[in-house]
């Protein structure tokens, strides 16, 4: 049987300390190691290759939910200049799990609304573990209405378990907050680019997931529902969640497939975890390609596409 | 009048699933609430609400549209509209099967167009009956198209919510999607200055509420149905302690501001038609 990402990611640790304790012994004693290392490091690449080349559904959820993945502001902070973080939906309150601020991407103003969770136990509490109430959806709307009167593309970064299901979001009304978005979403005149950076959560996801483009990162995951809570349900056993994980077509090749996702992009060997240079390089190349394209657009044949886009995606029988 | 919505004919479904099975076929019905045992005739009379505590049963979708327009002025849509199974999930064509043979329905949704007091409207219906009313491609399609449809003909559309399940999981991400595209119909319906009437009934959650169920002009529930984003268990685990007191009823909603009015089933069609007249729609000759 394979192993997991989780022992697989272990071992690779384990290896990278093994090449460290060598890169050492140089130092400290002078002697010239290289062709050791090199082969240690081939074998790192090697296994990398190996194992990242065809992950599974299952792999991809746990990579896409790998604490160590760049989160919205990694992504912000470099791949954006003079970004300006704007809080608030003007209403209530203001959410951490939800950011949003204007910033360059070269020398062209966007706004940047995106999901947001926490590294360490403190900022996980603050950002909610990434799970936007009504206030986080509410300031997304406000924030990309500010874009559209300065006519400024808007970009969105998905990453969330799923929206907030407590007492109090059900009470300031979570799914109006995420259906009004949804709504507004098509009716604003810019153009808007989706990346699904991390997980794609459900609902929660799609609150801030209409748009011109949807990209997904090569080790991201965009599903209905969190494959633990399929399994629940269709075999009583939340445990089962890597076979739930084949079923749901939640990679992104399986969304590209259904016209859901329109581009996939490509990360670094063994996950953007690993270099988030590279990963914001890449990702960076992709929104600037699809922005220029985005601007030769008109805005009523934008609007039209945006809608007949959505409008084609589903899959059933007609006639009798 | 009325009395005579279900006068007719019997229409399928009306063995609810709350009637228990010891009873004899039809004469008897129990309520789901406050365990009376009613006599079908009365409680049929009684669109279906519990003479007693005043329990709203749940009802299929074509009586839900026996009960609210014209006689005989129902139009169904797309009725040729059936379930694929585009991920080969594991027992979904099996489930499609059973359901079907179960509710008498092609899939969770019935649409089409007729007149509601004589306006003219496009409607459609989830029916908790097929598989939870749970909003896979087909119940996605028939409401855009009967959304559509209405912003074609310049009339009101009115989408009424009977689903428990939210999104279709074995349909998966284009499941999901249905939100995106019902959402965007609506849309347009609003931008051609045309009135889109919700009504939530027991139950509707999740996928439907985060889209088309939050999406009207004007949103009624009609009393103790369950309305909210997930299932009361989910809240309940994520928040590792008791829920409120009628925690997502339609009371509850309207409490906090969700909702425009809760209705009684027996008021709805003059609630609804005295929205028509405000929306200026116009009427049928
Ligand atoms: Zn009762």
């Amino acid at each position: 049987m394979t192993a997991s990402i989780e022992e697989f990611e272990r071992a690779i640790a384990e290896l990278e300390t093994q090449i460290e304790r060598v890169r050492k012994l140089t130092r400290d004693q002078g002697l010239d190691r290289s062709d050791e290392i090199a082969k240690l490091e081939e074998l790192k690449s090697d296994l990398l290759r190996k194992r990242y080349g065809k992950p599974t559904g299952w792999d991809k959820t746990q990579i896409a939910r790998n604490p160590k993945r760049p989160f919205t502001l990694d992504f912000v902070r470099l791949m954006f200049s003079d970004f300006t973080e704007l809080h608030g939906d003007r209403l209530t309150g203001e959410d951490g799990a939800m950011v949003g601020g204007i910033a360059r991407l070269n020398d062209q103003w966007i706004t940047l609304v995106g999901h947001q969770k926490g590294r360490d136990a403190s900022e996980r509490h603050h950002r909610n573990f990434g799970y936007a109430r009504p206030e986080g959806y509410r300031k997304a709307l406000r924030l990309m209405r500010l874009s559209e009167k300065f006519k400024r593309p808007i970009i969105c970064f998905i990453d969330t378990p799923g929206a907030d299901c407590s007492v109090t979001s059900e009470e300031h009304g979570i799914s109006e907050s995420i259906a009004r978005n949804i709504h507004e979403m098509f009716r604003l005149r810019v153009p808007i680019i989706v990346v699904i950076t991390g997980e794609g959560g459900s609902g929660g996801a799609l609150g801030i997931g209409i748009g011109d483009r949807v990209l997904m990162l090569e080790h991201s995951i965009y599903s209905v529902i969190a494959p633990e809570g399929c399994a629940a349900i269709v075999w009583r056993d939340a445990k089962r969640g890597s076979e739930a994980a084949e079923v749901l077509g939640l990679t992104p090749h399986q969304a590209k497939r259904f016209g859901i996702v329109d581009e996939i992009v490509k990360e670094p060997l063994g996950g953007a975890q690993r270099d988030y240079d590279a990963a914001a390089k890449s990702l960076k190349d992709a929104l600037v390609r699809n922005l220029a394209e985005l601007h030769q657009i008109q805005t009523e044949e934008l609007l039209r596409s945006r809608y007949d886009r959505f409008r084609s995606l589903g899959v059933f029988h007609a006639g009798s | 009048m009325a009395n005579g919505w279900f006068g007719k004919k019997r229409l399928p479904g009306a063995e609810v699933q709350e009637a228990p099975p010891s009873i004899p076929d039809g004469l008897w019905t129990q309520c789901g609430k406050c365990r009376e045992v009613l006599f079908a005739r009365e409680w049929e009379r009684n669109l279906k609400v519990c003479t007693k505590c005043g329990h709203h049963f749940r009802l299929t979708a074509p009586e839900r549209i026996a009960m609210l327009l014209d006689e005989e002025s129902f139009v169904e849509i797309d009725g040729d509209l059936t379930s694929a199974n585009p991920l080969n999930f594991p027992g979904y064509d099996d489930k499609i099967r059973r359901h079907g043979a179960a509710s008498g329905l092609k899939d969770a949704v019935v649409s089409g167009h007729g007149t509601l007091d004589g306006y003219a409207l496009s409607v459609a219906v989830t029916d908790a009956h097929f598989m939870r009313g749970a909003m896979g491609s087909v119940v996605g399609e028939r409401i855009s198209r009967a959304v559509e449809l209405a912003t074609q003909r310049r009339t009101p559309v009115l989408l009424i919510s009977g689903s428990g399940g939210g999104a279709r999981m074995e349909e998966g991400l284009l499941s999901l999607m249905q939100m995106a595209k019902t959402s965007a119909s609506i849309a347009r319906h609003h931008d051609a200055g045309l009135m889109t009437i919700i009504l939530l009934t027991d139950p509707s959650l999740a996928g439907i509420m985060a889209s088309w169920g939050s999406l009207g002009d004007v949103l009624l529930a009609e009393p103790g149905a369950q309305i909210g984003f997930v299932g009361e268990r989910v809240s309940q685990q994520a928040h590792l302690g008791k829920v409120p007191q009628g925690f997502q009823s339609s009371e509850f909603q309207l409490t906090h501001g969700q909702i425009d009015q809760v209705v009684h089933r027996k008021d709805l069609r003059d609630t609804l038609t005295l929205l028509l007249e405000f929306a200026g729609a116009p009427g049928v000759a």
